[in-house]
């Protein structure tokens, strides 16, 4: 179900079948947000 | 394992809840539907309610695809298994979900009937290759994460010209239900449910993307947060449900956007639409009749659709009387609100659909969640 999936990528899988890519870029962002908002609320005793 | 550990990390969500504190009106009261089983089945694994303040509760949804299908069809599966000529293919959850007297798709196999539990739809077509002289049926349900693994099953058959395959259609529409519930007695007039926000599901916006959660965000007022499955994305789509209530908001947003894009999976949803079609109404668990919640095979395909072929004539059958699981699917009760929780209904014994899925409500909450109800209890 994911026809530009490539040697390498990951994908969500789902009873047998790849229903999406993991976007590394969309991966990143989240995790550095997620970093951002738990040292925001670090900073506050 | 990479992409699935990071988003699990025990630091982090603490100063994630630390951050959710922070961002809560100690005024306000926050209550938030996680649609899809799978958000149930992370919140009670990973104990992130006792990580929320205690003005933000979760309310479960019926986002289990074992939890809301009805009686009525697993006695007709059950049915169709004990034709002699009839080969019935499954996902293993179903298995051991009560029908009508007690009786569950087990039960029906020790009896004799030869059922097959299978991993993909592909499992059940291989059968009918290999096995020419049985009549193979596949017990197809799921939302729509399952449902294009069942179009691609029933396109093979087509294309292998498999005389012998048919499906027992049972697939249902996240959007469908969303709107039940929005609209439900329960939350409208009789107010026992109350709901700022939902959490969208994450496996099937993959598929359907996040445009079709648009019309309950502009036309209910409510947020709508689609997210992961790891604990991380979960608390974080909390956290940003709480921003937009704050503020006033009610906009669709999109935290698992790794995996998720606006317009879904285009593949997928062609496969969906060459095979199937809406069905003017579905019965669901907990939910009742619901208009165009569920999917049936279109003309062209009728041949795979064994309904049709079995002549499958569908009875409504009620559920256990003292069993809650259809308060529990629409978030009016939970799991410790039923006196058979815990008592005669157990993973190992389920007497309701809820306690048979990893996903269900009531599974969930007897393997993670019950311990801490003994700790409050005790404090």
């Amino acid at each position: 179900l994911v026809p530009d999936a490539n040697v390498g990528d990951y994908v969500v899988v789902h009873v047998g079948f790849a229903l999406t890519k993991i976007d590394a870029e969309g991966a990143r962002r989240t995790l550095a947000l997620l970093a951002e908002a738990g040292a925001a609320a670090g900073a506050v005793p | 394992m990479k992409y699935i550990d990071e988003y699990r990390d025990g630091r982090l969500a603490r100063s994630l809840a630390a951050a959710i504190a922070r961002a809560v009106d100690s005024s306000a009261d926050y209550r938030f539907m996680e649609f899809c089983g799978g958000h149930t089945h992370a919140i009670s694994r990973y104990g992130l309610e006792d990580l929320l303040p205690a003005n933000v509760r979760m309310i479960h949804g019926p986002g289990c695809p074992v939890c809301v299908l009805p009686v009525g069809r697993i006695d007709a599966a059950i049915r169709l298994a004990e034709r002699r000529e009839v080969t019935l293919c499954t996902y293993g959850d179903l298995m051991r979900v009560p029908g009508s007297y007690g009786m569950t798709l087990l039960r029906a196999k020790a009896a004799g009937a030869d059922i097959r539990m299978v991993y993909s739809t592909l499992d059940a077509v291989r059968i009918a290759v290999a096995e020419p002289d049985r009549e193979v049926v596949f017990f197809a349900i799921g939302f729509e994460t399952t449902t294009p693994a069942t179009a691609l099953a029933v396109r093979l058959a087509a294309d292998r010209k498999l005389i012998n395959f048919t499906v027992f259609c049972n697939h249902v529409l996240t959007p469908a239900a969303i709107q039940n519930i929005l609209e439900s007695p329960d939350v409208r007039e009789l107010g026992r449910v109350r709901i700022d926000g939902f959490i969208g599901p994450a496996h099937v916006s993959t598929v359907i993307g996040t445009e079709p959660y648009a019309f309950f965000a502009q036309e209910f007022e409510k947020p709508v947060v689609v997210a992961g499955f790891e604990p991380l994305d979960v608390m974080q789509a909390i956290l940003m449900l709480i921003v937009q209530v704050n503020e006033g908001r009610h906009e669709v947003e999109n935290q698992y956007v790794r995996a998720v894009k606006p317009e879904g999976n285009a593949k997928a949803k062609a496969e969906v639409a060459e095979v199937f079609e809406l069905r003017k109404s579905f019965e669901w668990r907990g939910l009742g009749i619901v208009p165009y919640s569920g999917l049936r095979l279109k003309e062209a395909y009728a041949a795979y659709d064994a309904e049709r072929r079995f002549a499958i004539a569908y009875a409504a059958a009620r559920d256990n009387p003292a069993c809650e699981c259809g308060a529990i699917l629409r978030g009016v009760k939970k799991p410790i609100d039923c006196k058979l929780f815990g008592t005669v209904c157990t993973p190992e014994a389920p007497m309701g659909s809820c306690m048979v899925s990893a996903e269900g409500a009531c599974a969930a909450h007897w393997t993670y969640g019950r311990f801490r109800d003994r700790v409050r209890r005790a404090s």
